[in-house]
């Protein structure tokens, strides 16, 4: 079962690539520029080919469920696939309702890094420590996640907003930070790109070190570790000695993947800027050409409207009932917690400036960024860093 | 102040800015613009218009979404601060102690300035303290006038109003039917129609404007309830621990209820019955799967006379595990931890040369008898007994407490050949023959624990005002965002078709609808004025 789990998951990853590749087409291809309402054959076929993968990808999250007996929402790698699940449905929907193919451009790339960024993690099936056996696992991480995904399509929507809306011609802060969003997200997919290639060589490298209770431990690398843990000692004897020594304090082992994954991104965006001889969203503004300002603004407001409900109802309402529950009383501000609230705030105050501010158009497109970082931050940081009762933990 | 009376003859509150029956523009300085402030219809709001006294600039100040939003800001700013190091409540070192020592010097600046108890700042409490304020004043500073100016309009509008909305056209020559092919449309789309004198309003969505404020109104509610745990009597938050096979009183409710705990059960998850998880649990290991107690809750009966026991009669029995807590009468007991403690030590009387047993016996560390005989004549007894063991300053042994964490003894051992006894002081760990040499020694063979289940008992007589704000709240949000108000005005104005349009949010969908609305009449579509200004500059 687990197995034909994760066929379908691949499948769905496959699909959605290909997929990408027919949105792309689909720009390219249209010809009049006032044809907005009707998509060509190219966008028909990639949101089919979108509909497909992300049946396949019901099919991975269903079969898992059966084989593992609970909602495979309880760690990293099955919460993360779920978020990059939810996105590509949330884009289906908002499909729909605006037609836009262009939107797809922009959302299964960022679905793409997110389900593959997911696969980096442990993929056994976990068994559920007591307070996550309620089935308020399942109702309430999955509508945070389905909140979290529509929130984000917004961001995908003021990201074409910023990249047709700023002048490429001058370097300016604007170009600048458009430009820093996009190579973060290529420092993902270097994140990606070096897992994927150390564990494909199976590299392994053993420590033993002190931690800041004067403890000793042991600690496995999977990459070669440039920061190396306090007064550790290099158990492997071909393994790379590290280049620097950390203090107890700092978790060597997540600042080495850092490291890796930034030495990767800088490697990948320096290619790609070779290649393009521009800068990334001035390399896409072409493809953005035919959209109207407008529409794609009320294209991400419109997805931070019908996402704020569904966010509060999972993040907060649900949760709060659970927790309830597990831990006898609804809000404990534990880390996971509070930055549901600091989410829900954020987008509290912007749909506020929109309202009474007119923050439209580009501002709202930047604010439609900072909130998606914040999504990230809570997704990534939060949960591996910032440990707290809700914490997958793991490395 | 006095009232405005428009050319329409409806009589407007002073500070309105656009007539509340016809749309005319009142306020001088709202004619010069291209497009009008639509946002409150122009309606007279006591913050716009008074700022005299201090009380206006007050509301003035809280009416002010722009104030609104900045406390949001800050507060989560501050939110983000409590993150960056565990708060108080998740240590179990001394706080003084423990920042310092886990995160150095940026931990002890942490403490200093009291971000250990961040959420419980006085400070962070005033700040939702004024977000609860300033929603109240600035819901009420919209509320009423937008009521009131939705309520008066009319069907027949101003021309200047017309003109200055969002989305205007003008059709030269339509005639009859195409009015009432788009009548009949306007109804298809479930529009609200309304007619005068040849003039058309269709609205639809209405009571999606009051979507905020009934959010609003949610939000205060789960505050004030957040307020009222501070309120004697309304929230309790007791621990309790239980030891396997003693009842003790549910504090907190009156001397009423008794729980007696039957067992704890503690369960990991075997690797060998769960195959599914095999990989898992072989690189995390112990993996717990249950942590239960089998508890039975007793109900006092009769009064309560001190001195004597309880008559208690058995309520109902429950198996108290994590996400399942025992309710009763608003009383909620969770299942939160566990101890095991020590219950009872064995010894043996053993002759130190030979080694030869000569009995064992079992120490009930809650209740030692005084004297244990084991036949043949010998026989121990206990001289003194200090559950906690230490030396005191004085040096002599005492005990801390009468919990037995650490417990030790003063034996008297009895045997044929000294029937006087001979005297050993016993702990964990060392023995003290403060008399000279023993020929016997209490051999140490064991000790049994037994388990005690902590619990923790709630009461939260807040709780149904925070769900119902919770539900309040949601209902006011998809009201206001999953649908939009909209109003489509077609009027007759010198033998043209005048139509304006308007909604508070989706303009693209509001553009599509009348797109359909005006199929099969030769009535032109509207413009976008605002995308025009737009397109133009783009040209420019
Ligand atoms: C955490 C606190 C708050 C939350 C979650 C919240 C939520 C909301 C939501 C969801 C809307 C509807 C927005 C839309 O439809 O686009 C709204 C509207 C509004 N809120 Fe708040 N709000 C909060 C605090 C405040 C505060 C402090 C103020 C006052 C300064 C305020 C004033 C308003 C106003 C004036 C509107 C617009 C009403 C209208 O145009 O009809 N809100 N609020």
């Amino acid at each position: 079962m687990v197995t034909i789990s994760s066929n379908l998951l691949f499948a769905a990853f496959i699909l959605y690539l290909v997929a990408t590749v027919f949105y792309g087409g689909s720009i390219k291809a249209k010809k009049d520029p006032n044809e907005t309402k009707k998509t060509n054959k190219w966008g028909s076929i990639a949101v089919f080919l979108t509909i497909i993968g992300f049946i396949s990808q019901l099919g991975y999250f269903i079969t898992r469920w059966i084989a593992a007996g609970h909602a495979p929402v309880s760690n990293m790698f099955e919460f993360t696939t779920f978020f990059g699940m939810a996105l590509v449905g949330a884009f289906i929907v908002i499909y729909f309702i605006y037609r836009s193919t262009l939107l797809g451009l922009f959302t299964m790339p960022i679905a793409i890094l997110v389900i593959a960024y997911a696969s980096m993690f442990t993929r056994d099936v976990t068994p559920l420590i007591p307070a996550l056996q309620s089935y308020w696992l399942s109702i309430h991480v999955t509508t945070a996640a389905i909140g979290e995904a529509i929130l984000a399509i917004s961001f995908a929507a003021g990201l074409i907003y910023l990249v047709k809306a700023i002048d490429q011609t001058k370097s300016n802060k604007r170009t600048f930070w458009l430009e820093i969003v996009m190579f973060a997200l290529v420092v993902v997919l270097g994140f990606v790109v070096v897992s994927t290639a150390f564990s494909a060589i199976g590299y392994q490298e053993k420590f033993t070190w002190v931690d800041k209770h004067g403890n000793e431990a042991n600690l496995e690398y999977t990459m070669p570790a440039l920061t190396g843990p306090h007064e550790g000692k290099l158990l492997t004897s071909d393994g790379f000695k590290p280049l620097v020594e950390m203090p107890a304090l700092i978790n060597a082992k997540k600042l080495n993947t850092v490291i890796w994954s930034f030495l990767a991104g800088f490697v990948l965006y320096g290619a790609i800027r070779l290649i393009l001889r521009k800068r990334i969203a001035a390399a896409l503004k072409p493809m953005v050409k035919n959209i109207k300002l407008d529409f794609v603004d009320e294209i991400s407001y419109r997805s931070v409207l019908i996402g704020f409900p569904v966010f509060t109802l999972g993040a907060l309402i649900f949760a709060m009932i659970w927790a309830q529950e597990a831990w006898s009383r609804f809000w404990g501000w534990d880390p996971k917690e509070v930055w549901a609230l600091i989410t829900w705030l954020f987008y509290a105050a912007f749909l506020h400036l929109r309202l009474s501010k007119g923050w439209h158009g580009e501002k709202s497109a930047w604010l439609a960024v900072i909130g998606f970082v914040i999504i990230m931050f809570n997704l990534v940081a939060v949960n591996l860093v910032i440990a707290g009762l809700h914490s997958y933990a793991g490395s | 102040m006095k009232d405005v009376k428009c050319e329409c003859g409806h009589v407007n509150p002073h500070g309105t800015v656009l007539c509340e029956a016809c749309g005319k523009i009142l306020d001088e300085q709202e004619t010069n613009k291209q497009l009008l402030d639509m946002r409150y219809e122009g309606s007279a709001r006591r913050s716009q218009t008074y700022n005299k006294t201090m009380i206006d600039k007050v509301w003035n100040f809280f009416s002010s979404v722009k104030v609104g939003v900045w406390l949001i800001v800050i507060t989560l700013i501050a939110s983000i601060i409590g993150t960056i190091l565990p708060q108080k409540m998740y240590i179990d070192l001394p706080p003084e102690v423990y920042y310092e020592q886990e995160y150095g010097t940026f931990g002890k600046l942490y403490y200093q300035l009291g971000f250990d108890n961040l959420y419980g700042s006085w400070w962070y409490l005033l700040l939702i303290a004024l977000i609860g304020v300033s929603l109240v004043i600035c819901s009420l500073d919209r509320v009423i006038p937008l009521y009131k100016a939705l309520k008066a309009q009319r069907v027949t509008r101003h021309e200047g109003f017309l003109k200055r909305q969002r989305v205007f056209g003008v059709t030269q020559n339509a005639d009859k039917s195409d009015l009432a092919i788009l009548k009949q449309h306007l109804v298809q789309k479930h529009y609200h129609v309304r007619e005068e004198n040849g003039n058309l309003l269709a609205e639809k969505g209405r009571f999606s404007r009051w979507g905020p404020y009934v959010n609003h109104v949610g939000l205060i509610i789960v505050l004030f309830g957040g307020m009222l745990r501070f309120v004697p009597g309304m929230y309790v938050n007791e621990n309790l621990w239980i030891r396997e096979g003693e009842t003790a009183l549910v504090p907190e409710t009156g001397e009423q209820f008794y729980l007696h705990n039957n067992q704890f059960i503690l369960q990991h998850y075997d690797k060998n019955k769960n195959k599914k998880f095999e990989k898992a649990l072989a690189k995390a290991g112990n993996v717990v799967k249950n942590y239960q107690s089998n508890v039975v809750l007793y109900k006092r009966t009769g009064e309560k006379i001190p001195g004597e026991k309880p008559k208690l009669e058995k309520v109902k029995e429950y198996k108290v595990r994590v996400n399942h807590p025992l309710t009763f009468e608003g009383y909620s007991v969770y299942q939160s931890s566990f101890r095991s403690e020590m219950n009872a030590m064995r010894f043996a009387l053993t002759n130190k040369k030979t080694n030869q047993s000569y009995g064992e016996l079992k120490i009930n560390l809650r209740e030692p008898k005084e004297k244990y005989d084991l036949g043949n004549g010998y026989s121990v007894e206990i001289l003194n007994y200090f559950p906690d063991f230490e030396f005191g300053k004085d040096g002599e042994p005492t005990t801390k407490s009468r919990v037995p964490n650490n417990p030790a003894f003063v034996f008297r051992m009895y045997s044929p050949e000294k029937p006087k006894g001979e005297t050993s002081f016993v702990a964990i760990r060392q023995t003290i023959e403060p008399f000279g040499n023993n020929t016997y020694k209490m051999a140490f063979r064991g000790i049994e624990t037994k388990n005690v289940s902590g619990f923790v008992v709630r009461k939260d007589s807040s709780l149904w005002l925070v769900i119902l704000g919770g539900i309040l709240f949601m209902i006011g949000v998809v009201q206001g965002a999953y649908w939009n108000h909209r109003r489509i005005w077609v009027q007759n104005k010198n033998g043209e078709i005048w139509i304006a349009a308007h909604t508070n949010k989706n303009w693209y969908g509001l553009k599509r609808e009348l797109e359909k609305v005006l199929e099969e009449t030769n009535i032109n579509m509207p413009e976008d004025q605002l995308q025009r200004e737009e397109t133009d500059k783009e040209g420019v």
